[in-house]
């Protein structure tokens, strides 16, 4: 049934069901002042489905896991941030989120779809043999998916705590989590990012110290940089020494440098270039 | 009016406070009354609904002068003149009783638009109709719809968002901050009337503990017994403010009991967890300064009313859109019940339990 689709019809796919769920949540929002929790959530895991068998696909057609240029960075973390949303989402109950998550997958997918410059060329064999090397690489992007959700509570939590000084409770204010939920399922998600990276970074570091050429300096620093960033703010908010607003701006602050970091990563890494589509 | 689905009673929009005292039927009268008037061979289903703010007989008529049975033995109970009661007097009959029983379970009736508590009231009502065999076929099936209508108008309009009293205003703003309250902490200082009403506000909405502190440590414990609260010396609420979640503020202190560097000291105790301060104190009993802590939450009287206002008007402005939704229930509805009344005719009542 995969081989129906080429990979970015399947990806066009998933991000115009995407597309579908933020739309709708923006109608939900501009016209009846609250959000479509269930009818979001469903077109949310439609997309997934589908984005699942556009990487599927690419993963099969490339020999690995598809992380072989901006566009495959792009759709992975936005399928990360995904994964987590449809489990984190149920029990977390807010329409919001999803709204949220719904645009931060659109404007990913979207936009690596539609930038071709992205997926012209992808690195080949960026793991050599070695399924660990693919496993750092993934567990990674990985943490990147949770670090976007963080981002996104994060929003949520800003916006919570505006409605809250300025009185402003009625309207869409009213379906925000609880300061104490936010902040709760802030600091869990910003404990199992910093845990998913710490572990990837181990995994990566294992082999670079057999090959200290492989990875240039400025990739480690960057990622190195990242971590510790995230690190350093979970413990600063463990000790009540980063809180509240300010906390809320921290884990904004750092997805975006965390996503700025990407650019560099990648053009860090050795140029093996190749066509990166598969054929119908 | 025979074989006419009917609605005879008062409620707050023509019986002032006064008169509602007088026809208010405490819990065994009104199991009695309700006994009586199902017996009656004019009546063939009947339902009552007694709230603070309504007395409201929904039935089946058998004969045309079911309703005047109705309000004879209810004013007779009541000691109350039949001539008075026609003044204040709900008396609808056919459609408009169906709509008026949709309007009512949706809140859109209630004295504080939108409120939940009437959809149980009506619930309860129904349930003990039933248990009394005076709901039949028709009263079943409009009971029924009824539930799901105002069930629809909750879920799809704003009608019963926001908080429009200053007790539950508080309670609202809580749950904003901390979620699910069971674990919060509640401190009461002052032992008045607006903190003990605000109190139990919070214990209704299953509040973890509450604690009353007082100038007069007498009155502290008397109201802490009354809520089965705990008792605490008004010179202790400095050290241990750093326990509590939420502080309701309600003394009066003619200077801040509050300060803000009192505040500062107890958020350094629990800086990852909020601080709600609610102050209901004329003059203001909480520093402003603490307002600007990080975690910290103030609120004063002004605030809280500024909140039951702006959520008054977001009800206000829902309403028109709930009207339309019952009535086009209301329209769908009533057919079936015609059918249903038609056909209901020839088989006799049921039996009184």
């Amino acid at each position: 049934m995969l081989a129906l689709f080429t990979d970015r019809q399947w990806l066009w796919g998933a991000a115009e069901f995407y597309l579908a769920g933020w739309m709708l949540g923006t109608w939900s929002l501009v016209t009846r002042g609250r959000p479509s929790g269930v009818l979001v959530y469903i077109l949310l895991a439609v997309g997934y489905l589908l984005q699942i068998c556009g990487l599927g696909v690419r993963g099969q057609a490339v020999g690995g896991c598809p992380l072989g240029n901006a566009f495959e960075i792009s759709q992975f973390t936005a399928w990360s941030a995904l994964s987590l949303y449809l489990v984190v989402g149920v029990t977390f109950r807010s329409g919001l989120l999803g709204y949220l998550t719904a645009g931060l997958a659109t404007a990913l997918t979207l936009i690596s779809l539609a930038v071709p410059g992205w997926d012209a060329t992808r690195r080949a064999h960026i793991f050599g043999a070695n399924a660990w090397i693919e496993f750092h690489a993934a567990l990674a992007l990985f943490s990147y998916g949770v670090f976007a959700l963080l981002a996104l509570t994060s929003l949520l939590s800003l916006f919570r705590l505006y409605s809250l000084k300025s009185m402003h409770l009625g309207g869409w204010f009213s379906f925000l989590p609880s300061v104490l939920d936010l902040d709760q399922i802030g600091v869990r998600l910003l404990g199992v990012g910093v845990a998913l990276l710490a572990a990837s970074l181990a995994v990566g570091s294992a082999y670079w110290i057999q090959d200290t050429a492989s990875v240039s300096a400025a990739k480690l620093l960057i990622t190195v940089a990242v971590w510790v960033a995230y690190a350093l703010a979970l413990g600063l908010r463990l000790k009540g020494w980063l809180i509240a607003k300010r906390f809320a701006w921290t884990c904004v602050a750092l997805f975006a440098a965390a996503l700025l970091s990407l650019v560099p990563v990648d053009a860090s890494r050795r140029p093996l270039p190749q066509t990166a589509r598969t054929e119908p | 009016m025979n074989g006419a689905l009917f609605v005879i009673g008062a409620t707050h929009h023509q019986a002032p406070i006064a008169v509602r005292e007088k026809l208010a039927l405490p819990g065994e009268a009104a199991g009695r009354l309700q006994q009586e008037l199902i017996a009656l061979p004019e009546v063939r289903e009947l339902a009552l609904l007694n709230t603070c703010n309504r007395v409201e007989f929904y039935g089946v008529a058998a004969h045309p002068t079911a309703t005047g049975r109705i309000q004879a033995a209810f004013c007779r109970q009541q000691h109350f003149d039949v001539t008075e009661f026609e003044r204040f007097r709900l008396d609808l009959s056919g459609r408009s009783a169906l709509l008026h029983l949709l309007e009512v379970a949706a809140g859109l009736d209630s004295q504080m638009v939108g409120e939940t508590e009437i959809f149980g009231q009506v619930k309860e009502a129904y349930a003990a109709a039933q248990a009394q065999r005076g709901a039949g076929p028709v009263l079943n099936r409009v009971f029924q719809k009824v539930f799901q209508a105002a069930k629809h108008v909750r879920t799809h309009t704003a009608i019963n968002l926001g908080q429009v009293s200053v007790a539950n205003v508080a309670v609202e703003l809580a749950r904003n901050i901390f979620g699910n309250l069971t674990t919060a902490q509640v401190l009461l200082l002052g032992a008045g009337e607006i903190g003990e009403k605000t109190a139990r506000a919070f214990l209704n909405r299953g509040a973890g503990t509450l604690t009353v502190a007082s100038r007069r440590m007498d009155r502290a414990m008397e109201l802490a017994a009354q809520l089965g609260a705990r008792a605490l010396p008004f010179d202790q609420r400095e050290s241990r403010l750093g326990e509590f979640d939420i502080v309701v503020c309600a003394t009066s202190s003619p200077e801040p009991v509050l300060g803000a560097g009192l505040v500062a000291a107890a958020m350094k105790k629990r800086p990852t967890r909020p601080l709600l301060l609610i102050d209901l104190s004329l003059p203001r009993n909480v520093d402003e300064g603490a307002g600007r802590l990080q975690n910290v939450f103030v609120y004063n009287l002004d605030d809280l009313a500024k909140i039951a206002d702006e959520n008054r008007r977001a009800r206000e402005a829902e309403i028109t859109k709930c009207r339309r939704i019952l009535s086009d229930r209301a329209d769908a509805l009533w057919p079936q019940v015609e059918v249903q009344l038609r056909s209901s005719n020839g088989i006799p009542k049921p039996s009184a339990g």
